[in-house]
């Protein structure tokens, strides 16, 4: 369970590299955070990709039992135009289980190499790209995501551009405090000696090294990508109807609210997004435990 | 110390220029016509290019950008791209005002309670108080606000009717009553910050237990109440500090959701209507007033983490 039993990477040989990393992931599975959060993950997962080839009804198709109540029929009740939201619920997982790791993924490799570069640099380099950070921080991401998506229109890569972009700065904060650690231990110094470029220090050299707090960073955010996903559309700036989609669910539905009633059209896919978000939160939590130091 | 401030307070300087630039850039990105836009699609070509003239969208970048600033450093924020013959200033102050109410609502109620919570779990460590906090705490931050403002209508506005459901309260009311009619949408932003702050707190508060200095005041005969309050709550708030600076940030981009959801007419549902409508005048102010309440706020807390944490109060550099 402790990581104190994994040596680090950098004093290995090869075949104690594998030894360690096996170790490492016996750990994962022994840790009850890391399992669960995978199970719930892969479900959602796994209704992403099966999608409405699997769901007990057509998530599209309109029928004239509008906003039955959950039941034998519709297990979880029907919509204002007759749709199964069981099905909905189940095929929704794929528009936010696409854009929100592709955004993450992006955010990540921009964010690692600016890390690196700044962290490896210091200096000028370091301070003038950490004012830019700063300025980028400054403004909340549903801010700058709102006038991106007015700005370039509505589109899925649209989305995922701009929430990789806006991670960027984030991770890499993150990757650089990692190799500000790492740069001065002896590898680092030694393949300078023998002559070798930054670029391969950095990524040859550097990389495998920090790829844990870079693993952690990334699973972290692809919580908040899910979170900014859900809210952008929410507000109308992410998929358009009709495709099944959690947020579009809710906003389409709360305003039935009032009154109390058909409670079932926001509160199912509300559950969905949440166990999606604490899902990926004890995937995250298990790692930090296994693999921080 | 004072040297430490006028280096962050120089620091902070130089990321205002380069917002400033930012949120130019982002608003140049916006594409299409601002005059075809404002005066619809039958309007004649030579109307559009007048308007265009006249709003000076029609000069070069860099121009539009040194106007701009040279305005901005008067105080002159322009006028509406969208509602002719108003000031941006006369949009965009009442929205800030009525964000700044209920941000600072949510705050004084969600700091002193997560604090309390998060310090509390930290020294029950383990035990069943501390998970009941920790997992209410996460599961609160797992569920995006909206969710949490809806459910909180339904319960306390609509089942209850224990609290208005508007978040504007009528003209001309008194303190109480806008008070009443902010803790629904206050509320919703408790519950997603709850965890966070809690969490630091908690996380400070264990780590602070388990010093050296701590074992130290616990073997020289302290008695366990003196400790915390001595040794382990000024340790464990440092941190917390922090998080509830950055969460400034997070709690003004929150508020476009929650005042979607509430209808409330502050900065958010502005800034929003503006790029929604290409208002670049608006859009480009109301993002730099965001970002300066964001860089105030972090400032403030850094001079107060500084002025608790002894080892930067006494440093001459960083």
């Amino acid at each position: 369970m402790t990581a104190a039993d994994v040596a680090p990477a950098s004093v290995l040989q090869p075949s104690e590299t594998s030894v360690a990393r096996r170790e490492t992931i016996r750990a994962l599975l022994r840790s009850k955070t890391f399992v669960v959060g995978n199970v719930i993950v892969l479900f959602w997962v796994f209704w992403a990709i099966a999608g409405s080839r699997l769901t007990p009804h057509d998530p599209l198709a309109q029928t004239p039992d509008v906003l039955a109540r959950p039941g034998t029929h519709y297990w979880l009740g029907t919509d204002t135009l007759g749709r199964d939201v069981l099905s909905r619920v189940l095929a929704g997982a794929s528009s936010v289980l696409v854009v929100a790791p592709l955004a993450t993924l992006l955010g990540v490799v921009l964010g690692t190499i600016v890390g690196l570069i700044t962290g490896y640099f210091r200096g000028i380099v370091d301070e003038s790209i950490s004012r830019v950070i700063d300025a980028v921080l400054a403004l909340p991401l549903i801010m700058i995501a709102v006038t991106a998506r007015a700005a370039l229109g509505l589109s899925r890569a649209t989305l995922i551009v701009v929430i990789g972009i806006i991670f960027t700065p984030l991770v890499a904060r993150t990757v650089r405090a990692a190799v500000l650690q790492e740069r001065d231990l002896d590898y680092v110094p030694a393949a300078r000696l023998r002559g070798e470029r930054a670029p391969y220090i950095m990524f040859v050299e550097l990389l495998p090294n920090i790829m844990q707090p870079i693993v952690v960073e990334g699973t972290v955010r692809l919580g908040y990508a899910i979170f900014a996903v859900a809210g952008l559309t929410f507000l109308g700036l992410g998929v358009q109807p009709p495709t099944p989609d959690w947020a579009l669910q809710i906003s389409d539905n709360y305003g039935l609210l009032t009154g109390g009633s058909y409670w079932w059209t926001v509160l199912f896919p509300a559950l969905a997004v949440a166990s999606l978000v604490v899902g990926v939160n004890l995937i995250a939590d298990g790692l930090r435990q296994v693999l921080d130091r | 110390m004072s040297r430490f401030l006028l280096k962050r307070i120089g620091l902070a300087l130089v990321t205002l220029v380069l917002l400033s630039m930012l949120v130019f850039a982002i608003a140049q990105l916006l594409p299409g016509d601002v005059g075809r836009n404002v005066l619809g699609p039958f309007a004649t070509q030579q109307s559009v290019d007048q308007l265009n003239h006249q709003l000076g969208v029609d000069r070069p970048v860099y121009d539009q950008y040194a106007t701009w600033v040279d305005h901005l450093s008067h105080g002159d924020l322009g006028e509406s791209f969208q509602y002719q013959g108003s000031s941006v200033w006369s949009l965009l102050g009442p929205a800030l005002v009525n964000s700044l109410k209920l941000a600072a609502l949510a705050f004084v109620l969600v700091v002193p309670l997560a604090i309390v919570g998060g310090v509390f779990a930290g020294l029950r460590e383990g035990r069943i108080s501390d998970r009941v906090i920790t997992v209410t705490g996460l599961s609160l931050t797992a569920v995006p606000e909206f969710v949490t403002a809806i459910v909180l209508i339904v319960i306390f506005g609509v089942a209850l009717k224990w609290l208005p459901v508007t978040a504007q309260a009528p003209a001309g009311s008194g303190f109480f009553t806008q008070v009443e009619h902010l803790l629904l949408p206050a509320f919703a932003l408790v519950m997603v910050l709850f965890g966070y702050i809690a969490r630091m707190a908690r996380a400070g508060t264990i780590e602070a237990l388990d010093s050296d200095y701590t074992r130290t005041a616990s073997l020289k005969g302290l008695s366990q109440q003196t400790v915390v309050r001595k040794h382990v709550l000024r340790n464990a708030l440092l941190p917390t500090i922090a998080v509830v600076a950055t969460q400034t940030g997070y709690l003004i981009g929150g508020l476009v959701v929650i005042e979607k959801v509430f209808n409330y007419p502050g900065i958010g549902q502005r800034i929003y209507t503006a790029a929604t409508n290409k208002d670049f005048a608006v859009l480009e102010a109301g993002l730099l007033i965001v970002g300066v309440v964001y860089l105030v706020a972090t400032l403030l807390a850094d001079i107060l983490y500084s002025a608790l944490n002894p080892r930067i109060r006494h440093a001459t550099t960083e």
